[in-house]
């Protein structure tokens, strides 16, 4: 039975922060659809597993290197995510929110269909060009591939604050987000932002699926990281960018945290019901998130 | 009704900048906005009364296009705009300000009126990132013209501050920054003096004066308070249950029974 020791907890708390970042990647492509669109993606999940798929097809079929399978994914997401909003989401645009939940959730089913149609039910592997020695970090050693997926996440989030504060398209596109009326009166177009904002999601999924893929494995089990959306969103705030990054990582961390220590007591498991406990928690006291606004309802 | 008013500049005479002829919206069976037709010339200053529910702020937004109208067309500068989307309205310079004002909260003053500036900017997203110092260049140029805006509007201690934590008045003023930010031909104004106190009122009378005379910038108006009506319109248009019940300078509406009627019910 673990004690509670420095240095296990240490180890527990790192590789929870660097899974946190790699939710929060996933989580950020959720929120930004939610935010600019008022579209809630069920298939963010499906997203990445397809995004993975790709990637490791072009690994399996072309021998290619993994910068450039990872290139691919983010170009047949971003094309993917882009069609799919005008095919199926904008027609939907002004419809009950039910509708747009419905059509991803079917959405979600094909892509996991398609997938196993196409590439197979074997689990496939996506290969970082990284060692396997885990690195020591003083006390804490950290696998390559982890801390490579870790590093990929925290870029891009970096990248995507600098773009979301920044850049005039991000400045546009938070306007979009915060009032969708007012933006168009300042003559902002605002379904080539809807496009943008889903494309976003593409990128963040293909990135997701190579970061999750290398640690995991690509088959269809790979869309349940989908499932952790869920609490890492309502944790930090449906319509919040800092609000994915801080819950990614306060999910990461207590997952692994429940994982090591109550693990041991229960035979197992409770690092996929700690995040929802957490969650139902957080919708008891907090139902609108840590960083997300309270509803208020305009007359 | 539709009397060419004297008052009114040549430009009327032949081709009204604005021109909103038989315009109706229902929502459903309520009739919002009922057959109205308004010209505005280039430069003026128009003022649209009536009580709550007239159907303003209705027709302000099939102006903007963020409603379309059952009936009627809208002709900028005679152009057809009817149907048009709200961006592409805005893109040809009408912008507006709102009742409720609609500052984007979490942003400072300056980002807000950057925003206004959005459809003035040309590098998109693949621009400013091959081309950064293209678009840094840009970006200083509009940086320039939104700094002789911040002056002009008296914005210069609060270009930093987000614009929720502004008093009311200031709100408003940033709102007008914002609109005029996009250089626009003609300024929709939802009530801009909803809510103030005297010394606001007056302050933002005088900048509608300033702006129209120093950018000859045309102003159409919500508002309800009639002694700034009075004071700073060319023109006033009174709205009464969806529909125009009249139409002419101050002293005329001031005196017309229709409107009397209107704003104190029949007289017994």
């Amino acid at each position: 039975m673990p004690e509670f020791d420095l240095q296990f907890t240490l180890v527990l708390v790192t590789n929870g922060l660097m899974i946190g970042l790699m939710y929060a990647l996933i989580a950020l492509g959720f929120v930004l659809v939610y935010k600019a669109t008022d579209a809630i993606n069920f298939a963010q999940g499906e997203f990445v597993m397809f995004a993975a798929f790709i990637a490791a097809a072009g690994a399996y079929a072309a021998d290619l290197p993994f910068w450039a399978c990872a290139l691919i994914a983010i170009l047949c997401m971003v094309v993917f995510s882009f069609g799919l909003e005008r095919v199926v989401l904008r027609p939907l645009i002004g419809r009950p929110v039910v509708a747009v939940i419905m059509a991803t959730i079917g959405i979600a089913a094909l892509l996991r269909g398609f997938s196993t149609l196409v590439f197979g039910a074997g689990t496939r592997a996506i290969v970082m060009p990284v060692g396997d020695e885990p690195i020591y970090v003083g006390p804490v050693f950290l696998p390559p591939v982890q801390l490579v997926s870790a590093a990929i996440s925290l870029a891009f989030l970096a990248a995507f604050s600098w773009f979301f504060l920044r850049t005039r398209m991000g400045v546009a596109m938070r306007a979009v987000a915060d009032n969708q009326q007012v933006a168009m009166a300042m003559g902002i177009n605002v379904p080539r932002y809807f496009a943008l904002a889903w494309a976003l999601a593409g990128i963040v999924s293909a990135l997701g699926g190579v970061v999750w893929g290398a640690m995991l494995g690509v088959d269809n089990q790979l869309a349940q990281v989908g499932l952790k959306v869920f609490p890492v969103v309502i944790l930090g705030g449906l319509d919040s960018v800092i609000g994915a990054v801080i819950g990614g990582l306060i999910v990461g961390v207590v997952e692994n945290l429940a994982a090591g220590y109550l693990d041991p007591y229960v035979g197992g498991g409770t690092k996929d019901f700690a995040p929802y406990v957490l969650m139902i928690i957080a919708l008891m006291i907090r139902p609108y998130g840590l960083f997300g606004k309270p509803q208020i309802e305009r007359v | 009704m539709m009397s060419s008013v004297a008052h009114a500049p040549e430009a009327t005479v032949e081709q009204p900048q604005l021109a909103v002829s038989g315009v109706s919206k229902r929502f459903g069976g309520v009739r919002a906005v009922e057959d109205v037709t308004i010209s505005v010339g280039q430069g003026e200053i128009v003022s649209i009364i009536g009580p709550n529910g007239a159907g303003k702020t209705t027709l302000l937004n099939i102006i903007s296009g963020l409603f379309q109208p059952n009936n009627g067309s809208i002709r900028l500068e005679g152009r057809e705009i009817t149907g048009e989307r709200p961006s592409r309205i805005a893109a040809m310079g009408v912008a507006r300000t709102f009742q409720n004002i609609a500052l984007f909260n979490g942003m400072s003053v300056l980002d807000n009126i950057m925003l206004g500036r959005h459809v003035r900017m040309h590098s998109g997203l693949f621009a400013s990132v091959v081309y950064w110092g293209m678009a840094q260049k840009e970006e200083a140029e509009h940086r320039a013209r939104v700094e002789d805006l911040i002056e002009f509007l008296k914005l210069q201690q609060l270009r930093r501050q987000p614009t929720g934590a502004l008093a009311y008045g200031l709100r408003k003023r940033v709102e007008l920054a914002r609109a005029l930010a996009l250089e626009p031909k003609i300024v929709l104004l939802d009530e801009p003096m909803g809510g103030m106190n005297q010394d606001e009122k007056e302050d933002m009378a005088r900048y509608i004066l300033d702006v129209n005379e120093e950018w000859g910038t045309t102003m159409i108006l919500i508002e309800h308070d009639m002694g700034v009506v009075m004071d700073i319109s060319d023109r006033v248009a009174v709205l009464d249950q969806g529909r125009k019940i009249a139409e002419g300078t101050p002293a005329e509406i001031q005196h017309n029974p229709d409107v009397i009627k209107a704003y104190l019910g029949t007289k017994r």
